[in-house]
Order: C-alpha cells, then sequence, then structure tokens
C-alpha cells in the first residue's frame, strides 16, 4: 500500500511543518485565526496580525479579497467587499507584509482564489508571495485533481500547499488529493461556507480517525469552528482548529478612524487569547 | 483543429476551457450530477417525457419564420426568424428548465434553487417548478429586482421564494455567487438549475444539450423549408445559451458560418460592455475557465449592456473553444444599435423582440446587407421584447 503514504518529497522542513512539529511536541493544538488583507486597510491588518501573533496562534490565514467569493459567507465577502471598494491591489497586500518581521511571527498562510494567482501567472504569484513573507497557500476553487501544476510550483519556491477535504468526499478522492497536499490537511467540518455552527458532526470524527491512519500530514479542521467550546472535542483527532469569520466579524461595523480599530483589536484579542487557551493541553 | 461536437472531454474539457474550479464541498455532487445526466441522456424513457414536455407544454417545434419584410427593407440576404419567442414564458429558457427539473425528480430532489439577473430564466425555472410541485428558491440582485418588478411578480406568483442578494454589485453575478453557496450547504437535497451555459462541469455540457433543440430544429426546418442549410446562423452571447443550442448542431456543418453577437454596451471602455469574447481574456469566473472581464488583479469588471440578460461579464466555455479554434466569429451590437432594431422590428414585421435577440437581429441586418437575395441567414429570436417595454419607453422618452 506504497501509494498510500504520502511524503512530502523534501529532506527540508517547512515553517509550517516546523510548527504542527513542536505543537505536537508539546501536546497542544495549532490555531490559525483567519484575517483579510486590507480591511480595513493594510496598516490595519499590519496591527491585527502583530495582535494575533502576541495572543500566541500558531498560523495566520491571510485572505486575499476577491469580488467573487463562493466559498466564504457573507462575513468574510463584506469584508473582501470594504477591502476591494478601496482599490487594494495584490501588490499592495504583498508590499504591506513584506514590511512585517515575518520571520518572528507564525507562518502566513495566503487564501487567494485561483482567479488571482491565474491571472497573475502561477509561478509570479508564489515567488512574490515567498519573497514577501508567506508560508503556504489555501486555493479554496482550485480542487486537488487540478492542482498538479500548482503543487509543483508551490514545493520548487520551497513552501506548501493545503488541500481541502470534505465531509462529502470519497476516500477514493482523498488519496487523489493527498498527492497535491503538504503543510497540512484543511478538513472542512460543515458543508456549507465559512461562518458559525452551533454543533460539529459526528461524521466529522469519523472521516478524521480515518484521515489519521491515512496520511502523516496534520489535520487542522475548519468551516463552522468559533468559539473555544469547539476545540475539545477535536482534541486526539486534529491537530490544529481554524476560525474563519470570527475574527472578521470585529470588523464589519467598526467606524472610521484608529480608536474604531482600537476597540476591535482588543476585542479580537480577547477571542484569540480564549481559543489560544483553549487548544492548550487541559 | 477543426472544432467538433465531441466536446467536453470527461474532465468538462471544450479544448483547453471548462473544467472545474470550485470547492472541494461541490465536487461530489458534481460527479454525481455527471453521472446521473449521462444516465437519463441514455434513457429513451426520460428523452421520450422530455420531448413530450416540450412538445405539449413549451410548445415546440418553434416556427421557422421568413421575416419578408425586414428583408425587403435591407436589401440583401433572405433573413428568417427561429422564434423561441413563441415559447411557453416567451423565450428559450424554458427548454432548459424543464430538462433539468425533470432530471431533479430523477435524483429524488425536492428543491430548486436558480440565479436570475433580468428574471427571464428565474420565471422559467418558477414554472418549471410549479409545473412539477418542486419547492423553488431564485436569488436575484437587489438591483435586478428593482428592475424587474414583472418577473419577480410572476415567480412569487407560480409559488417561487425570489431571495434578493445584496452583496457585491447587486446582479447578476452576484445572484450566481449565492446560489452556489446555498448548494454548497443544501446539496443533498437541492438541485441547481443553472440558467446558462456556465458555471463548472457538466452545466455547459448539460444546458447546451437541452438547448441544442433549437438548433435541431432550426436545421430540420430550413432543409424542409429551403432544401439546403443556411449561409449563416446568427445568435446573442451573454452567458451564451441560445447561441450554445442554435450552434451547436451547426458546428460540423463547415459551410455554414456561425456568427455570436455579444453586447456592446456603449463602448470600449471597460465598464461599458459586456463583451468578454472580443475584449476580454481567459482566466477563471464562476466555476470555469473561460473569457472573462478582468482586472489585472484577477478582479471582475463591472459591465454594462442595456440588456439585463446580456449583462454579464464571462461566458460559457464552449464559446471561448469555439473562438479560439475559428468555428464562430464573435462579433458585438451597441446598446443604441439594438433599440433601434427592437422599435424596427416591431413596426415592420409585428414582433417585439427581447431586447437581447435585437443584439442577434441587428448584426443580421448589417450582414444581410452584404449577401446577395439567394442567401439565407436565420437569426435566433430567442425571447419576446414584452419584459422590455418599461425600459425601452424610458431610454426613447416614450409615454408608458
Amino acid at each position: 500500500m506504497t501509494e498510500r503514504h504520502f511524503e512530502t518529497g523534501t529532506t527540508v522542513s517547512t515553517r509550517i511543518q516546523q510548527t504542527f512539529e513542536t505543537l505536537k511536541s508539546n501536546g497542544q493544538m495549532a490555531f490559525m485565526p483567519f484575517v483579510t488583507a486590507g480591511d480595513p486597510d493594510m496598516t490595519g491588518t499590519q496591527k491585527l496580525i502583530s495582535t494575533l501573533a502576541a495572543t500566541g496562534v500558531n498560523l495566520i490565514e491571510v485572505g486575499f479579497p476577491y469580488s467573487d467569493p463562493i466559498a466564504d459567507g457573507p462575513v468574510i465577502q463584506s469584508s473582501y467587499t470594504r477591502a476591494l471598494n478601496k482599490k487594494l491591489t495584490v501588490h499592495q497586500i504583498f508590499d504591506a507584509v513584506s514590511e512585517l518581521p515575518t520571520d518572528e511571527l507564525p507562518p502566513l498562510v495566503a487564501m487567494v482564489s485561483y482567479a488571482i494567482i491565474f491571472r497573475i501567472g502561477p509561478k509570479a504569484f508564489v515567488e512574490s508571495a515567498r519573497d514577501a513573507g508567506f508560508s503556504g497557500f489555501i486555493i479554496p476553487d482550485l480542487p486537488g485533481d487540478e492542482a498538479e501544476e500548482m503543487f509543483g510550483v508551490v514545493r520548487e519556491a520551497g513552501l506548501d500547499l493545503i488541500q481541502l477535504v470534505a465531509p462529502t468526499t470519497p476516500r477514493e478522492r482523498v488519496w487523489e488529493i493527498l498527492k497535491a497536499c503538504s503543510g497540512f490537511v484543511y478538513c472542512i467540518a460543515v458543508a456549507g461556507t465559512t461562518g458559525t455552527r452551533e454543533n460539529l458532526q459526528t461524521d466529522l470524527l469519523d472521516q478524521l480517525a480515518w484521515l489519521r491512519a491515512e496520511t502523516s500530514l496534520p489535520l487542522a479542521v475548519g468551516f463552522g469552528i468559533s468559539k473555544p467550546e469547539h476545540v475539545d472535542p477535536l482534541r486526539n483527532l486534529a491537530d490544529g482548529v481554524i476560525v474563519g469569520s470570527g475574527i472578521v466579524r470585529h470588523l464589519n461595523e467598526i467606524g472610521e478612524g484608529p480608536e474604531a480599530l482600537d476597540t476591535a483589536l482588543e476585542a479580537i484579542s480577547t477571542f484569540s487569547t480564549s481559543m489560544v487557551q483553549a487548544t492548550k493541553p487541559s | 483543429m477543426p472544432a467538433t461536437k465531441s466536446v467536453p472531454d470527461s474532465h468538462g474539457r471544450f479544448g483547453e476551457f471548462g473544467r472545474r474550479f470550485v470547492p472541494e464541498t461541490l465536487m461530489q455532487a458534481l460527479e454525481e450530477l455527471t453521472i446521473e445526466y449521462e444516465k437519463a441522456k441514455q434513457d429513451p424513457e426520460f428523452q421520450s417525457q422530455l420531448e413530450h414536455l416540450l412538445g405539449t407544454y413549451v410548445g415546440r417545434p418553434s416556427p421557422f419564420y421568413f421575416a419578408e419584410r425586414l428583408t425587403e427593407h435591407c436589401g440583401g440576404a433572405q433573413i428568417y426568424f427561429k422564434r423561441e419567442d413563441l415559447n411557453h414564458t416567451g423565450a428559450h429558457k424554458i427548454n432548459n428548465t424543464i430538462g433539468q427539473a425533470l432530471l431533479t425528480l430523477r435524483m429524488g430532489k425536492k428543491r430548486v434553487i436558480a440565479e436570475t439577473g433580468a428574471g427571464q430564466h428565474g420565471v422559467a425555472s418558477a414554472t418549471a417548478c410549479a409545473r412539477f410541485g418542486l419547492e423553488c428558491v431564485v436569488y436575484m440582485g437587489a438591483e435586478d429586482i428593482r428592475r424587474q418588478k414583472l418577473n419577480v411578480f410572476l415567480m412569487r406568483n407560480m409559488g417561487a421564494e425570489v431571495r434578493p442578494v445584496h452583496s457585491g454589485s447587486k446582479t447578476l453575478r452576484d445572484a450566481v455567487n449565492e446560489a452556489m453557496r446555498d448548494w454548497m450547504a443544501s446539496v443533498e437535497t437541492t438541485h441547481y438549475i443553472i440558467g446558462s451555459v456556465i458555471g463548472p462541469h457538466p452545466f455547459p455540457m448539460m444546458v447546451r444539450d437541452f438547448q441544442s433543440v433549437i438548433g435541431s430544429e432550426c436545421r430540420k426546418q430550413c432543409l424542409d423549408a429551403l432544401g439546403r442549410l443556411p449561409d449563416e446562423v446568427i445568435a446573442c452571447v451573454g452567458g451564451g445559451s441560445n447561441a450554445a443550442g442554435m450552434f451547436y448542431p451547426f458546428v460540423e456543418d463547415y459551410d455554414v458560418k456561425l456568427t455570436g453577437v455579444e453586447a456592446g454596451g456603449l463602448g470600449s471602455a471597460p465598464g461599458q460592455h459586456a463583451s468578454p469574447l472580443t475584449y476580454g481574456r481567459p482566466g477563471v469566473l464562476h466555476g470555469s475557465y473561460s473569457y472573462v472581464l478582468q482586472d489585472d488583479d484577477g478582479q471582475t469588471l463591472d459591465v454594462h449592456s442595456v440588456s439585463a440578460g446580456l449583462d454579464y461579464p464571462g461566458v460559457g466555455p464552449e464559446h471561448s473553444y469555439w473562438r479560439d479554434s475559428g468555428r464562430v466569429q464573435y462579433t458585438m451590437a451597441e446598446d443604441h444599435e439594438a433599440i433601434q432594431t427592437y422599435q424596427l422590428v416591431a413596426k415592420l414585421e409585428g414582433i417585439l423582440p427581447a431586447v437581447e435577440s435585437s443584439h442577434a437581429i441587428a448584426h443580421a441586418m448589417k450582414a444581410a446587407r452584404k449577401r446577395s437575395a439567394d442567401e439565407v441567414i436565420v437569426v435566433c429570436l430567442s425571447g419576446r421584447g414584452d419584459k422590455d417595454v418599461a425600459e425601452i419607453a424610458r431610454i426613447t422618452g416614450q409615454e408608458f
């Protein structure tokens, strides 16, 4: 059954791999919050990233605003719309991220539509992202069976391409998807788009147990994770949790001016601290 | 390589176009839909059910009509209309929704969602769902709801729920985004009746197949009436479903010229038109790879057309394939040409064409003038123009 064994194909471990290895040895789960680049503006995003890093998050997912995001719910879409209304460009995102001390920050994972990557060109996009300080990519509208070329480009740059697995993904398909996956596997907790859910489905727990036996890649659960109580049921089954709209919603109705952002950052900091606390061994 | 009818392949590829660029959450549903559709296509009972409904409910075959006074007016080739405006609900959209509603029943699903811009596909979906007792939710941009009150009224009266979409540009493309989101959360009980030859595989193929009844009938009617095939076939292209259905049966008749007419809007500047095949580039939008109007960052550009049905920044992948293989020529007609044609055809033929179809007729008139009287041009008159009267009255300064 060698085809079921997934090595990342490189001897040098990536920052994302190292992060999960360190956490594992401490018995801790990873927490990766999502932020939208450019909402309210890139200076605000720089502050937000620093704030989250200070609360002890382990990775940060940075969403590239896209005009037609079918994989995201209304909270993230409004956030994208706000950023795009201010004429945010991809290169402004790269410029602002490169001003950050990314070596000292948790690894940054770019969440970006394939529409954007294709237009800029996969190689040019990935190299600019690496030079800016990104460590990996989540491309929600590039399913595993279309991702072979992209996987090559990302690995060539020494970074990770994270793949999504849905509760509806058949097992034979999971094996195909994992061939173009490194860093960790993004396990979608519920069908539907990002947003809050009250309960985690039992199907998910079965799927995680199965995946655990199939791959050595870390498993992180997202879509439907919105509060600290969602973390404990996943302990020993998953290696990390991802919060999508939970951070962004704090920016939904902030007014203008630095005080408004500071108030939002305070609330975000409190929430993030509680999530980090929940991922630590009990 | 000359274009062929044997597309797409099993990955949904029309040449390099098409495929599936969607979240993993939808992949399994698309795979199941592809399998179910292939089975239905091979099933004589499904086909005869569909044929029966198209005959007794939709009113097919639609007439093949010689536009004699328009021909005289142009003084060139003979102009014929394929009268999709005479279908039940007044447009070609019903050919697709009846087919997909039958497929919904076959899959044992009870709920249907659809997106609509001008409301024609929404009405056709609500109609098919009423006919089969299916629950129907139609996503429609808040801006379009305001502009298309009549169609919203019709949908609601047929029992459909019209859900306003307030995100983004509040128009058709946002309605597509919202419908796809609904589908991601509801795919086990719900079928998404996409209204054009767009989206991920198998939609572009399936919608083309259901719409191909237009071209198949037309080809036969032309042979019966004239003893030969036409010299040129013309249709308007937004997402491109009436054109795909009209052209597909003629694709391997290489002597028949095929011409698609996009919305030229107010002119060639970005945001002034809806002509991705003329001004756009290949890219990814709404789950497939095709020509699209995007900026240098891959963000979708705003579009404009007097016609709400052509007001879309993308186009079906098969059109991109036909464009790049040279099989179909794509051109455009501007807003003012479409409006003049609408008024002219009303006076000369006693037919009010939809403002979408008026784009195709506007180009047919130009093409006819360059041809001799023994040549034949067929235009797909994809819908009737009643829905457009208020807008035409407003633009031309008439009382309504």
